[in-house]
């Protein structure tokens, strides 16, 4: 292999192994979001505020990943 | 194929100091954000207008979020113009980003087009920036709050060695802070970026739309992140050590 396919490679692994976390934190931030909401529907809307904040900070990671493929693609 | 450039490019030199485009776009922020304050400096009315009330609107949402974290009025009317700062700041720079006309006006070089302008938060020295200002007067506060030896306690503590390393990992983590939250912020707002610019390549008519309304609220929610994490920073930097 040569360093060109090396590095297309490593972008795609980064990619799968970099999202792999992310999405299991965002499913089971946003199952026990719902689990609380139906358990108690007058919190809501502060359990959606903190949701979306939760989401955000573990979507976080997902993008730290997509900057390194960025980078190595584009640099 | 269409170009992404990783680092915002030069547009021209004052003396010996470049002007980006990114920069270029945040100057206009600058620009307007300061207009409106000095329109708001002489119209303060009692009885409101419409933009008055929405702006007294805001504020009011604001400062009963920071009610939430500093669990006092007084304390968060005290911080509120850093927080609000940081959030307005980062909010219309992000939202001016997605305009129309930005990344499509070019400036002609000798060596291809670059955009003239850019949204300021796809440039790392953009978001460090504010990381460092935000982690930096947190700590300024927890020394105006507490007191300087008792701030500095937090991280050199020779008393125990449990609290010894316990203090050097929160020497640590203040750095890590400002990565994660200057990465946390490009990140998000330069892959929104090359996503637009993709989109707009592959189906330049109606496609995009949906990814457009999806930047609006991923450059809200950023700018809400950004400050709401200042805050619980500033609230921990704040708060006594109780017994």
């Amino acid at each position: 292999m040569d360093a060109e396919t090396i590095n297309l490679l490593s972008i795609a692994l980064i990619m799968i192994f970099g999202v792999i976390g992310p999405s299991f934190a965002i499913g089971s931030i946003g199952s026990s979001a719902l689990k609380g909401i139906s358990r108690n529907p007058e919190a809501a809307s502060k359990i959606q505020t903190s949701m979306v904040l939760a989401i955000a900070f573990a979507e976080a990671l997902g993008i730290y990943a997509l900057v390194v493929s960025l980078i190595l693609k584009f640099v | 194929m269409l170009e992404i450039s990783l680092k915002a490019e030069e547009l021209f030199e004052i003396g010996s100091y470049t002007i980006t485009n990114s920069l270029f776009l945040s100057f206009i922020v600058l620009l307007i954000l300061s207009s409106f304050a000095l329109m708001f400096r002489k119209k303060t009315k009692i009885i409101p207008g419409i933009l008055q009330n929405i702006a007294e609107l805001f504020i009011e949402l604001l400062l009963s979020l920071m009610d939430s974290v500093l669990t006092s009025r007084k304390k968060s009317e005290k911080y509120l113009p850093l927080i609000a700062t940081i959030f307005i700041f980062i909010l219309v720079s992000n939202w001016l980003g997605l305009l129309p006309g930005v990344g499509s006006f070019v400036m002609h070089k000798e060596h291809g087009n670059i955009p003239l302008l850019r949204s300021p938060a796809s440039d790392i020295n953009f978001t460090l920036t504010l990381a460092i200002i935000a982690i930096l007067s947190t700590n300024l506060f927890g020394i105006s709050e507490l007191g300087f030896s008792k701030h500095m306690k937090k991280f050199f503590n020779f008393s125990n060695p449990i609290k010894f390393f316990v203090g050097i990992l929160e020497f640590v983590s203040e750095f890590s802070r400002m990565i994660s939250f200057s990465f946390r912020l490009f990140g998000n707002i330069f892959a929104g970026e090359v996503l637009l610019t993709i989109v707009f390549f592959l189906v330049p008519y109606i496609a995009p739309i949906p990814f457009l309304f999806l930047e609006i609220f991923f450059g809200a929610i950023q700018a809400l992140i950004f400050s709401m994490l200042t805050l619980v920073f500033l609230s921990i930097h704040i708060a006594k050590e109780e017994h």
